[in-house]
């Protein structure tokens, strides 16, 4: 197997945010009450982009979110890692909310677990969803995506890469083999 | 860069700027903790923390144990004057008793110079210092440089000034070692009588007369003027110290630029600044005390989980 294989190109990529959106829409009867909130780093951007696509399909505005959960990890309490902390952006009232929860890739769970746990700190929502592009499976914790862009089986050994526009110049997923 | 360079904060005296720049930027995380409806988060969850207080504190100990409380770390306060070292246990003792409690961090603040280094030495524990004697407080300079970097834009290049007792001083001369390693320009100004021999070979400029100093400056921190230790006999007398060196209304109006103004607390009003200057638009007094809380959240965060 080559150690790099394409999944998606930029086109495969804008139509999954399409699809994504779309399927928001369609789970929440429309936007009202929704708020897109994008983990930190790469979430962050595809929260922008699933934001925009919505604005897009219903003409409204939606309030997006930036979170930070390095201070929420259980690796991080263990000692077993030490990210640069950034600050969280949710300049809104996530309180009754629908909050629409957006992660590059979804592995362990564990990164959600700690988002889940930083979103309650900042209100009491009615609803969370989480979107993801890549469900790349391995799951440590009984937590699923309410809306997949993909899902890729994938050895441990193996990486998903995710790449956006705004931090690598161009759209794609790509399968990375490090064995 | 993600970790810091050291287990223990003791003093800024010879910390890489790389360290600074990395609580100084953690700290703006932790501030944005503090806007939250819910100011605390779990990262120091299980760890103990003992604020190990041999001298008097108020706000010091207060500011870290928030900042302690609001990483969730488990909280254990000790003051000398109602401990066993009022029955004559030694400095190491007291330590080493507390420690086999098995608590992670101290917190210490202690009379003597070096207190700190001195039980870090050995213990096992990671130290940070709340001050000790006239040698370092250099959590309060973190907090001083976040606030004038926050208000300023940057450290690199701005004129600094430090203004009163500087020979008493752990503030200033924290400041000093933090400043000049950030790039900025350091200057202290006071009565010869509390000015330090040799300060200038730390890289801080001497000024004798206060508003040249302020024509110089783009931030003064203006320190307590200890009356404790005074007794009057540094200089003459405190409304001679205030015509001479204190932060007044009418020296700030004559300047050509305005000058931020920071106080490390408690102000004694009408002595080293007037109350019209220490309420006033130029101070940034009370955004120091709430920096505070997050710069040692900061500090307390990078050592709490920092990796061997």
């Amino acid at each position: 197997m080559p150690p790099l294989q394409h999944i998606i190109d930029d086109i495969g990529f804008d139509r999954m945010i399409s699809r994504l959106a779309h399927e928001i829409l369609e789970r929440n009867h429309g936007s009202a009450g929704l708020v897109v909130i994008g983990l930190r780093t790469r979430g962050e951007f595809v929260a922008r982009r699933l934001a925009q696509r919505i604005t897009d399909i219903e003409q409204t505005v939606l309030p997006v979110g930036v979170l930070d959960v390095t201070l929420y990890r259980d690796d991080v309490r263990q000692h077993l890692r030490q990210p640069e902390v950034h600050a969280s952006s949710i300049p809104f009232d996530i309180s009754d909310m629908h909050i629409i929860l957006v992660d590059d890739v979804l592995f362990t769970g564990r990164t959600v677990r700690s988002a889940l746990d930083a979103l309650i700190d900042f209100g009491r929502p009615k609803t969370i969803q989480l979107a993801v592009l890549v469900d790349r499976g391995h799951r440590e914790l009984p937590i699923r995506a309410d809306f997949t862009g993909k899902t890729i089986p994938t050895t441990r050994g193996q990486e998903i890469r995710v790449k956006l526009r705004e931090v690598d110049g161009e759209d794609g997923i790509d399968l990375i083999s490090t064995e | 860069m993600s970790q810091l360079s050291t287990n223990h904060l003791l003093g800024l005296d010879g910390v890489p700027r790389e360290d600074i720049e990395l609580i100084l930027n953690s700290t703006d995380t932790f501030l944005e903790v503090l806007e939250r409806p819910v100011k605390k988060v779990p990262t120091l969850q299980g760890k103990t923390v003992v604020n190990l207080f041999f001298e008097n504190s108020t706000r010091t100990r207060i500011s870290f144990e928030l900042a302690e409380r609001r990483l969730s770390a488990d909280v254990v306060n000790f003051s000398a004057s109602t401990s066993s070292v009022s029955k004559g246990e030694t400095l190491l003792d007291t330590a080493r008793n507390i420690e086999a409690m098995k608590v992670d961090m101290v917190v210490m603040r202690h009379a003597a110079a070096g207190a700190c280094e001195f039980l870090r030495t050995r213990c096992t524990s990671r130290f940070i210092n709340a001050g000790d004697g006239s040698h370092e407080h250099p959590t309060q300079a973190l907090l001083d440089m976040y606030t004038i970097r926050k208000s300023l834009g940057t450290l690199e290049g701005v004129n600094v000034c430090i203004i009163g007792d500087i020979a008493h001083s752990r503030v200033a001369l924290s400041n000093i070692f933090g400043l000049v390693t950030m790039g900025a320009n350091v200057a202290v100004c006071g009565p010869p009588s509390l000015m330090p021999r040799h300060i200038e070979k730390l890289g801080a400029r001497v000024f004798t007369n206060v508003d040249e100093a302020l024509g110089w400056c783009d931030a003064i921190n203006v320190l307590r003027i200890q009356l404790e230790r005074q007794a009057g006999a540094s200089f003459p007398s405190l409304r001679e110290y205030r015509n001479t060196f204190g932060i007044t209304v009418e020296r700030l109006d004559g300047l050509a630029k305005p000058v931020l103004v920071l106080h490390p607390g408690p102000i004694n009003r009408g002595v080293e600044i007037d109350s019209e200057v220490a309420d006033g638009a130029a101070a940034v007094i009370l955004p120091q005390v709430t920096n505070g809380v997050a710069v040692r959240m900061a500090v307390l965060y990078l050592l709490g989980t920092k990796t061997e």
